[in-house]
């Protein structure tokens, strides 16, 4: 049930997605999300379509997976959709019912938007799928490192977001674990009255929040007992480095950033 | 009649990804009605995952468990029912407590049973008796209590519904000595007066030894073997070829049969050892 969620999770392995460097894959990351966001039109998007596929084909993650980051968000997809398909007005008019009707102009940019979502998604998911959060809040710990200068709690924030993201699974597994507890006393969680479902939340909820401040305590014990007092001084464990392949990877994101941006313009 | 049984029983977690991994491998096993049996093996021989099964919380991969003869998952809607014939207690179960006093949390199970307010009450009170919490500390918070008062409350809570069959997974685990047998002390009570089926999950043989009419071994998510406790004690090779121990005092009766000493009785209680050592002992030289 819950051990099912794939966001943020990281799937080990030793391909070139894997192996470049985490900043430059934050940085391309963002090119891509531009890249989508450029376009107005399907055939801008093809190139955004082919270096999520490159990219997905270079990572050796099965495509299951991508499938699967996709589908908790279904049902917003198609909220999407059915209010671009209702409130485009422009255009050649489809099909009417009463007042509601449908043009060729709203049918388009709601199958835009849907591929649009769809590959922000997939793309997304792929940092994260091949990343360690460890590795990902270090990079983005060095990115926003000249904020520094502006008196920007870098550190503090990076380390914030380490910790967040470490304890995403446990505090799953916690739950998981607190819900068949609950479950093995004949809670009703997923089934029963919804009066009753409420109620039962709060046998979850409960315990979850003590055991999470719990956590709290004594890891901010265990650091103080490791001497941890902030960023300064600090030195990394480890080093972030650049190889020549982030480069070439870069060139190629730029590339089809040009080439999606290009087609804007030629499919006007 | 078996109370509790399983038929090629098999799960396998989190299929179609990297992290598949079979945690229960056709298990086969006969559960009689009554028996306090001990449940061992390592982290990670399945043998958390196999008790989940018994009240329905995970739902077999392959195979079928039969409470009472009747299969669990022939009617899903009724599952409930069955967690309330199953009574599982998880590892540190006081992780649990939710309600703002000891009595609500013990009466949230029998609640969401449907039971009337004069029957709950009936319950509470018998059970908290029965796990050794007094009456004054039923109005109290659970959060305020001690460590080992926190296990009984959440204990209590499952064992209020009164199950036929009461399963515990390591419920004196993180306790001092002292808290862990007045916790075990306690569960035998309940078993001598309710004569109701007990599993519970242990890692201490010499615990495992004193209250166990049988043992149920798992090791790498099979059945390694599901026996009397003297006969699962008697193969002390095996048990420690798969990383398990036996009760220090075995190996103790076991070296001492090495050099000579043969007392002809498998030991594995302390209490059995004394008296064995004592009769040899008056025995054989009187004047001693």
């Amino acid at each position: 049930m819950l051990r099912d969620i794939t966001i943020g999770q990281y799937f080990p392995g030793n391909s070139v997605i894997h192996r470049l460097d985490p900043r430059f894959k934050i940085v391309i990351t963002v090119l891509f999300i531009v890249m989508l966001f450029t376009g107005d039109s399907i055939i801008c998007l093809s190139a955004g379509a082919v270096f999520t596929f490159m990219a997905i084909f270079f990572s050796k993650i099965k495509l299951k997976m991508f499938v699967k980051s996709v589908k908790p968000l279904v049902p917003f997809l198609l909220i999407t959709a059915v209010l671009n398909l209702i409130l485009v007005n422009s255009g050649e008019i489809l099909w009417r019912w009463k007042f509601i009707k449908i043009t060729d102009e709203g049918l388009n940019i709601s199958i835009f938007m849907i591929i649009r979502i769809i590959l922000l998604i997939m793309g997304t998911s792929l940092l994260t799928y091949t990343t360690s959060p460890i590795t990902l809040t270090d990079a983005i710990e060095r990115l926003l490192s000249p904020l520094k200068k502006l008196r920007f709690p870098v550190h503090e924030l990076a380390m914030m977001m380490s910790i967040a993201l470490r304890f995403i699974p446990t505090l799953i597994e916690e739950t998981d674990k607190i819900i068949s507890a609950q479950k093995a006393r004949g809670a009703e969680i997923d089934s029963g009255s919804f009066k009753n479902r409420a109620r039962n939340l709060i046998s979850i909820l409960v315990p979850l929040f003590v055991s999470a401040f719990r956590r709290a305590d004594e890891l901010a014990t265990a650091m103080e007992c490791r001497c941890y007092n902030g960023g300064d001084g600090r030195t990394r464990l480890r080093q972030l480095k650049s190889a020549p392949r982030d480069y070439i990877a870069l060139a190629v994101t730029i590339l089809f950033l040009a080439a999606s941006i290009a087609m804007g313009i030629l499919f006007k | 009649m078996a109370i509790l049984e399983t038929q090629e029983l098999t799960y396998t977690y989190s299929v179609g990804t990297p992290f598949e991994k079979t945690a229960v491998d056709h298990v086969d096993l006969a559960i009689e009605e009554g028996e306090m049996i001990g449940v061992m093996g390592h982290t990670g021989s399945g043998k958390s995952t196999l008790i989940q099964h018994f009240n329905g919380l995970l739902k077999p991969t392959s195979g079928k468990i039969l409470l009472d003869g009747k299969d669990i998952w022939e009617d899903k809607s009724k599952i409930r029912d069955v967690r309330f014939q199953v009574g599982l207690v998880f590892q540190y179960p006081e992780y649990q407590i939710f309600e703002e006093t000891v009595y609500k949390d013990i009466a949230f199970g029998p609640k969401n049973m449907g039971l009337d307010d004069a029957e709950i009450k009936r319950r509470v009170l018998e059970t908290a008796h029965d796990i050794g919490l007094s009456e004054e500390l039923m109005e109290r918070s659970p959060f305020e209590l001690s460590g080992g008062q926190k296990r009984r409350v959440a204990i209590a809570g499952v064992m209020a519904m009164q199950p036929k069959v009461l399963i515990l997974d390591e419920p004196t685990a993180g306790l001092d000595p002292a808290g862990r047998d007045k916790i075990l002390e306690h569960i035998k009570a309940y078993h001598r007066r309710t004569k109701n089926t007990i599993l519970i999950v242990s890692h201490s043989m010499e615990d495992i030894a004193s209250f166990a009419d049988k043992i149920l071994v798992m090791s790498n998510s099979k059945l390694f073997c599901y026996d009397e406790t003297v006969k699962v004690f008697a193969r002390s090779k095996e048990i420690s070829e798969i990383g398990l121990d036996v009760p220090q005092i075995t190996k103790v009766f076991e070296k001492l049969k090495d050099r000579g000493l043969d007392f002809g009785k498998d030991v594995y209680t302390v209490e059995y050892a004394k008296n064995l050592l004592l009769k040899k002992l008056r025995g054989g030289t009187a004047n001693c």
